[in-house]
């Protein structure tokens, strides 16, 4: 038996904000893979639950008459790994969807409760990052926007104000994919129901010749206290042609730029040398992507 | 406290009093004494507890039987013919003897009705894959496989 000590079922974000206002210190709960384990482990005590399973206007995908791409927070993994927006726009994305758990876990796990837990080995969470994927947060005032490089404070914290608001939407806007090319690198001790040891995502846009980069994001999980980027980088490889220096530039700055730390998983020293290889790999299959050839 | 649920079992409408604590795994094995429902980990990592939820596979011991109010549920003992003939899988699961001391059996049984319900064919490859959500510590996995193959093989040129 699970240490609960009520449960309810939401049908609406109005019904699931009301019952989180009625509970203080309920907890939302969507296909539950995190939130039964942290009952498992005696995290979660005496837990009132609200579903939001049933609550419809916070499933699925779709195209925005602006070209954003809008994803449902409860949409599962199984169904944005095979959804074709996603696969046609953001192909990225897709692959990392399908890095979680395990077909049965990808089942019911969303992507709302991933970024929700803040987790920082969360397999969506890089590319989202990298890809400057805004969040719609509702609550009793009506609905805010935060980008999700603001959304993390720590390790299982964010700025979702647990007990009075819900995540509803991750937004891709149209100008952060179009013409945009992605990679997400796990790295594991095995290929399936695995926790990241290390993430790594690269986002890039090339110059019309495809010789030169124009902009490119750089992401890592489990190198920090929270997903990040890596900024400094990003605006030392502007402009850079695709050459060997590039791909040097980008692993002498991403280790300047990340705080791994040694955990029973893995040493310090491993994530370090995991964050120049995993930087280097994604940034060469997104080049890729986008149609370049790195001359080194 | 007690909820009641209704459900489809095995193609069977009931209405059940359960414990709102209670996961999906106990109700099925304990009230109705579907016992082909392992418990194993009971953290969604080894799959013996699978069953089809909707028709899709998923972890019964990290759902909630509340949760499932509504909603359709398939374990082996719906699989089964009157007359007693076996599922293409399970038949399948006998010819290659995939089968060892059988603890995942059944939860491994329900991912192949699934797989052989998209009525598409898969490469071994991707037959790994999606099995990857299920342990099975006697056979090394490749008369899983080759079971598998059987009834949803594909060949990497596409023949079958």
């Amino acid at each position: 038996m699970y240490d609960i000590k009520e449960t309810y079922r939401a049908h609406s974000i109005e019904e699931a904000l009301a019952l989180l206002e009625g509970h203080p210190g309920a907890v939302l709960v969507n296909g539950g893979t995190d939130v039964m384990i942290r009952m498992k482990e005696g995290k979660l005590t005496d837990a009132v639950l609200i579903s939001i399973m049933d609550v419809p206007e916070i499933i699925g995908i779709s195209l925005r008459e602006n070209g954003d791409i809008a994803i449902g927070a409860g949409t599962c993994f199984q169904d944005i790994y095979h959804n074709e927006v996603i696969r046609g726009a953001v192909p990225a994305l897709a692959h990392a969807a399908n890095q979680v758990g395990s077909p049965q876990i990808r089942h019911v796990a969303t992507i709302g409760g991933n970024l929700c837990n803040g987790a920082v080995s969360a397999d969506s969470v890089p590319i989202l990052l990298a890809m400057n994927a805004e969040l719609e947060l509702a609550g009793a005032q009506g609905t805010r926007r935060v980008a999700l490089t603001q959304f993390h404070t720590g390790p299982g914290k964010t700025v979702l104000q647990k007990g009075r608001e819900l995540l509803t939407t991750i937004v891709i806007p149209k100008e952060e994919y179009a013409g945009r090319y992605g990679s997400y690198i796990k790295f594991g001790q095995r290929n399936a129901m695995e926790i990241a040891t290390l993430g790594a995502a690269v986002c890039l846009k090339l110059q019309a010749n495809k010789t030169r980069l124009e902009d490119i994001r750089i992401a890592f999980s489990v190198a920090g206290p929270t997903p990040l980027r890596c900024a400094k980088t990003e605006a030392a490889l502007k402009g850079m042609a695709l050459t060997g220096d590039m791909v040097k530039a980008l692993r002498q700055g991403v280790i300047q730029e990340v705080q791994p730390r040694d955990s029973w998983r893995a040493s310090k020293q491993l994530r370090l040398q995991l964050v120049k290889e995993l930087g280097e790999r994604a940034l060469r299959q997104a080049a890729e992507e986008a149609g370049g050839t790195i001359h080194d | 406290m007690i909820k009641t649920i209704h459900l489809t079992v095995n193609g069977r409408a009931v209405e059940l009093g359960v414990d709102q604590r209670e996961s999906l795994t106990d109700t099925l094995r304990n009230r109705l004494g579907l016992t082909s429902v392992k418990k194993g980990c009971e953290a969604g990592e080894c799959g013996a507890c699978t069953v089809l939820l909707d028709g899709k596979s998923v972890n019964s011991c990290i759902y909630l039987s509340v949760w499932a109010d509504g909603h359709s549920i398939l374990t082996v003992e719906g699989l089964t013919k009157e007359n007693g003939e076996l599922h293409p899988i399970q038949q399948a699961f006998v010819e290659e003897a995939a089968i060892q001391c059988g603890f995942c059996t059944p939860g491994l049984v329900m991912t192949g009705v699934e797989i052989a319900n998209s009525g598409k064919t898969y490469t071994r490859e991707e037959l790994r894959e999606l099995i990857s959500g299920h342990l099975c510590r006697c056979t090394g996995y490749e008369n899983i496989l080759n079971a598998l193959e059987r009834v949803v093989g594909r060949k990497e040129n596409g023949t079958l």
